[in-house]
């Protein structure tokens, strides 16, 4: 099993550990609830170095990405990132991604879980492209810094001129002799920044990040904190909401993807979108306290008519939240529906997504 | 970690505690700490016959659902019913306040096969 740049540190504050995706990782360190609770009042440090880091060089790349990346990544100026899918040709989804613009290259952030398949894919896509792509993943780390203060915080912590990111902005350089990026993106909802640095610098980055004893404005939070962020904030998880049985239309990310373009995918997803689509991502507010899992039907008068993606009983708004995929004609807001939580349906109505907004 | 000496253990994390004919049980430390922070607890209703290793409630955390087995036969006399409003007890006092169900034993008594805070504790580290 893999080992983050962070390992000693995480144990050392006493995090409990877990396997994600060929990784060992924090999945909490004091209580996921408490952590959740933290990010969006202050400002929380995540270790997402599990997550891939793709560099692609070479005079074609851009054609090569735009053919591979549902997005349309015209006219991206260098420290512009836009968040993407790459699909097959049947519009099934291989991952869910950030793509960024460099001065003379292009970075890709995809899934832990989905790093050995897209590196495999894009090689496979190449052809006869002057295209390179490199796998920065583990010479590199990466570090989420997200919350309401992140940014106020991170300002004074890094000596790097971080005003001009807005965002989905990125700016990128070398300090003190070491490479890094600074994105203004996040997957809690909350606005901050991920840094990605050498493995090598990293423990001294983290060393003033992770912050000891309950009253460290910045506290260290694990993934199980960051599932429950990104559930409010109404943010897909790839194996839950995405995958390779479902289109990018189809799992309700129309917004990523431009169908006027052509890339791998778009003749599946215009007929999709022509068609009608069976299946539509809605959000689904429970009654009581109860959380409904991966999997479970979705019913309206006995029948089923979707499954449970994700839920979670929300931290923030203190209900029980999910989000399904379900027949497109159930999908309007208020629609009463239940959940089937084995042979016990719970009601449950439909609710615009996200649940959760961040104050601007 | 450390479990108390004043009850008894099963394989599946359960704890009970025996005073006369009533056992009281619950879920281990360890157990809170797998399950990672309880969301919901569902108790059976007084007067349920429940037995040994059998489900008599289910267990919800922010990661897992799980079942809650019985570790003894008899019958349901009390239940926690301020877990419903503070199920984040069993995390924080998982011998104390994050009591769950309260039985009358069966004639069958305790079963023999349940396993002491030293026995428990090579369990989990095994």
């Amino acid at each position: 099993m893999k080992k983050s740049p962070l390992h000693d540190i995480h144990t050392r504050l006493g995090a409990k550990m877990v396997e994600f995706a060929g990784w060992n990782m924090p999945v909490m360190y004091r209580s996921i609830i408490e952590e959740h609770v933290h990010t969006r009042t202050k400002c929380s440090v995540f270790d997402v170095s599990h997550m891939g880091r793709l560099r692609v060089r070479g005079d074609d790349a851009f054609d090569l990405l735009q053919r591979l990346c549902t997005r349309n990544l015209d006219g991206m100026e260098p420290g512009v990132c836009r968040y993407s899918h790459m699909c097959k040709e049947d519009g099934g989804i291989l991952d869910d991604l950030i793509v960024s613009r460099y001065e003379d290259d292009w970075g890709i952030v995809c899934n832990a879980s989905n790093r050995d398949k897209i590196v495999a894919w894009i090689r496979s896509q190449i052809g006869r492209q002057r295209v390179e792509l490199v796998d920065e993943t583990l010479e590199t780390a990466m570090v989420a810094l997200q919350g309401p203060l992140a940014m106020e915080l991170a300002k004074a912590m890094i000596p790097i001129d971080l005003s001009g990111v807005k965002r989905y902005r990125f700016t990128s350089g070398v300090y003190m002799f070491t490479r890094y990026t600074i994105f203004r993106s996040g997957y809690t909802g909350e606005d901050g920044y991920e840094v990605v640095v050498p493995v090598g610098v990293v423990k001294l980055l983290a060393s003033q990040l992770f912050g000891e004893g309950p009253d460290a404005t910045i506290r260290p939070a694990g993934l199980g904190a960051r599932d429950t962020l990104r559930l409010e904030a109404g943010m897909p998880l790839y194996g839950h909401e995405l995958g390779e049985d479902i289109d990018s239309v189809s799992a309700g990310q129309a917004w990523c993807v431009d169908l006027e373009k052509d890339f791998v995918g778009a003749e599946a997803m215009r007929r999709a979108q022509s068609a009608g689509r069976a299946r539509t991502l809605v959000g689904l507010e429970l009654e009581g306290r109860r959380t409904a899992r991966q999997h479970f039907a979705v019913l309206h008068g006995g029948q089923r008519v979707g499954e449970v993606t994700s839920g979670c009983l929300s931290p923030t708004l203190g209900k029980s939240i999910a989000m399904a995929l379900i027949a497109p004609e159930h999908a309007e807001s208020g629609t009463e529906l239940g959940v089937d939580f084995g042979g016990r349906p719970n009601p449950a109505r439909v609710v615009k997504l996200p649940f959760y907004k961040r104050a601007k | 970690m450390s479990y108390p000496n004043d009850r008894k253990y099963t394989e599946s994390h359960e704890w009970v505690q025996v005073q006369g004919n009533v056992a009281t049980m619950g879920i281990t430390q360890f157990a809170a700490d797998e399950l990672t922070d309880i969301t919901y607890v569902d108790l059976p209703a007084i007067g349920t016959a429940v037995s040994a290793g059998s489900p008599c409630g289910e267990i919800e955390s922010v990661k897992a659902t799980s079942e809650f087995l019985s570790a003894v036969d008899g019958k349901v006399t009390a239940v926690n019913t301020e877990l419903a409003d503070h199920p984040e007890w069993v995390n924080q006092d998982a011998y104390g306040k994050g009591w769950m169900v309260r039985v009358e034993l069966g004639s069958a008594g305790v079963p023999a096969n349940l396993m002491d805070a030293e026995a428990y504790t090579r369990h989990v580290s095994a």
